[in-house]
């Protein structure tokens, strides 16, 4: 009788959400999965063609523009989130200790990640202006030359990666902050009594206890960097030329600017299968280091 | 007694130990700084004239002038696009609430890891596979430019969120209060309602307000259904710059007036921000 009623209460408090998961995310994945082996343009005249794996036949064989795209979405994400992880770990450890003004500097910390990232987008956008922007005072202030920044094909996603380092490295930091104050003392004594550097506690006991938690921090913003949209489509739409065109954008443009709904469908596949496939690589990388 | 030579080391310890406070903090400021400038950089370009924005140099001695939040706040539908972005921002976390408070609880509860597991899946797949079937059906039944379109995807980003930040209160649910509303005889629903609801309030409190955030950051689900008429704060700020010339110190007034209540509600519920970013799976 318990069962009964245990079964049953299970089901109405997860029904409405299996509901929204079944309506609103299963769904439109098999539809996208469906409308990638076809052609269609969104008219509703005429339906979508049946092209079976035509789509991704051409993603693999004939588009350099989806090539390049996603060399720029890696090169983005891989110098953005190292980057990252490099200087949020080197501000979490510099944060870890007591001082005073502690809750204020975390504080501090947390605004570039949740301010509107359209807001802080279009402040960029104004920084990278070459006649106006902050950026080119501050680099004929000390005696360079100004840059185009953005407008410079050849620069532009590396001024995107700066941005992304700028909203993101709080992240790392205080995703590492946590996991260092969670650790216990006594190993960190145990090598102060052995006579351990500062900078060996650091490598040797330090690091390797936090890399479990670093390591969740650096998939999470692997995925989001991957994914990264707003700052791009704000500062650059891509730009100049194809210069800042990711995997993200380029499917953006596909299906919303050339209306090429099945095309984009199947690029979307492969793009989720890449990052499905980096996410979990990444997270092996924990699994091995724990039980070394 | 001290000695003259004890003294001299004393004070010369103290004098090292101020000057190695003294260089923390001053590193410490090195290293906020860029964080903090282009914040800084925004209010003092929203209170500029243009003439001074157009000067070719930063600086923070310049006449204030209340001119772009004026042409802002007045001379665009500034208040209409706010209405939009409650509206939405609201009503999408309101849903994810009442979706959400009663699948965490049976998440943690009756150990259902796989729903667990998929609502979070929504944070790996890209936004816009969610996005071009919506929008081909959106279209199709007329709900392009309305607001209930706009509630359902700003759900996506809502619903996860509220679970799993939840999921983790009730984990921590004290068990003796569930196993005394059983005796006294509680239906599990009623339980849920009177118990253990009003219990995990501050938890459901955080859940609200981060969902809320979220909601109103919000650009690229906004930006592909939203119309004419349903424009959030985002969208419509980034529409101001393709009028012919950019106005920056209007720019500059809107992404702070859209940028604050955001850090202020964000302010109060600090402690589950990085959570709440890190997909939840920084618990134990």
């Amino acid at each position: 009788m318990n069962d009964v009623i245990d079964r049953h209460v299970k089901s109405v408090f997860a029904t409405p959400a299996v509901a929204f998961v079944v309506l609103m995310m299963i769904f439109p994945i098999a539809y996208t999965l469906y409308l990638s082996l076809h052609d269609w343009y969104g008219s509703t005249t005429s339906p979508p063609t049946f092209v079976g794996v035509d789509n991704y036949v051409r993603i693999f064989s004939n588009d350099p523009r989806f090539w390049d795209a996603l060399g720029r979405t890696l090169l983005f994400t891989g110098l953005a989130v190292s980057i990252q992880t490099v200087l949020g770990v080197a501000i979490a450890v510099l944060l870890h200790r007591q001082f005073a003004g502690r809750g204020l500097v975390r504080s501090l910390m947390l605004l570039p990640m949740i301010a509107t990232p359209v807001a802080v987008a279009l402040v960029w956008r104004l920084l990278f202006q070459p006649e106006l922007g902050l950026l080119n005072d501050m680099l004929m202030a000390v005696g360079l030359s100004p840059s185009a920044w953005v407008a410079d094909s050849s620069i532009a996603l590396f001024c995107l990666v700066l941005v992304d380092v700028w909203e993101w490295t709080s992240l790392i930091t205080l995703v590492t902050l946590s996991g260092l104050v969670a650790l216990p003392t006594e190993p960190m004594e145990a090598a102060v009594v052995d006579g351990a550097s500062a900078w060996q506690r650091f490598w040797l006991i330090t690091l390797p206890m936090v890399r479990p938690v670093i390591v969740i921090a650096v998939v999470f913003r692997l995925i989001e960097a991957l994914k990264t949209f707003d700052p791009i489509i704000v500062i650059t739409q891509g730009g100049p030329g194809f210069a800042t065109e990711t995997l993200n954008i380029y499917i953006y443009n596909t299906a919303f600017q050339y209306q090429q709904l099945g095309y984009a469908s199947a690029l979307l596949l492969v793009f989720f299968a890449i990052v499905f496939t980096l996410a979990a690589v990444t997270l092996s990388f924990r699994r091995g280091k724990a039980s070394s | 007694m001290m000695t003259e030579t004890q003294q001299q080391a004393r004070r010369a310890y103290r004098r090292r130990a101020l000057v190695r406070t003294a260089g923390f903090y001053l590193l410490l400021a090195f290293v906020l700084a860029p964080f903090m400038f282009v914040f800084l950089y925004m209010v003092a370009t929203s209170f500029k004239s243009p003439l001074d924005i157009n000067s070719g140099s930063f600086t923070l001695w310049f006449t204030p002038t209340l001119d772009n939040y004026r042409d802002v706040l007045l001379g665009t539908d500034f208040l209409a696009f706010t209405v939009n972005s409650l509206v939405v921002a609201g009503c999408s976390t309101l849903i994810a609430l009442v979706i959400g408070l009663p699948a965490a609880f049976a998440i943690a509860r009756y150990k259902m890891p796989r729903l667990g597991a998929v609502i979070l899946s929504s944070r790996i797949t890209p936004g816009i596979a969610f996005l071009i079937p919506w929008f081909i059906i959106f279209s199709q039944v007329g709900w392009i430019d309305t607001y209930q379109a706009l509630i359902l995807s700003h759900l996506l980003v809502n619903l996860p969120l509220v679970t799993y930040l939840m999921v983790s209160f009730f984990e921590d649910f004290p068990e003796e209060l569930l196993d005394s509303a059983a005796v006294d005889g509680a239906s599990a629903v009623g339980t849920f309602v009177k118990v253990v609801l009003p219990v995990t309030r501050g938890g459901i409190a955080s859940a609200a307000i981060l969902g809320f955030v979220f909601s109103w950051n919000n650009f690229l689900f906004s930006v592909v259904i939203a119309g004419r008429d349903t424009r959030t704060l985002p969208v419509a700020v980034f529409e101001f710059m393709s009028y012919g010339s950019i106005n920056w110190g209007a720019i500059c007034a809107a992404a702070t007036v859209m940028t604050l209540p955001v850090i202020v509600l964000a302010l109060l519920v600090q402690r589950h921000i990085v959570e709440g970013l890190a997909g939840g799976s920084l618990k134990g």
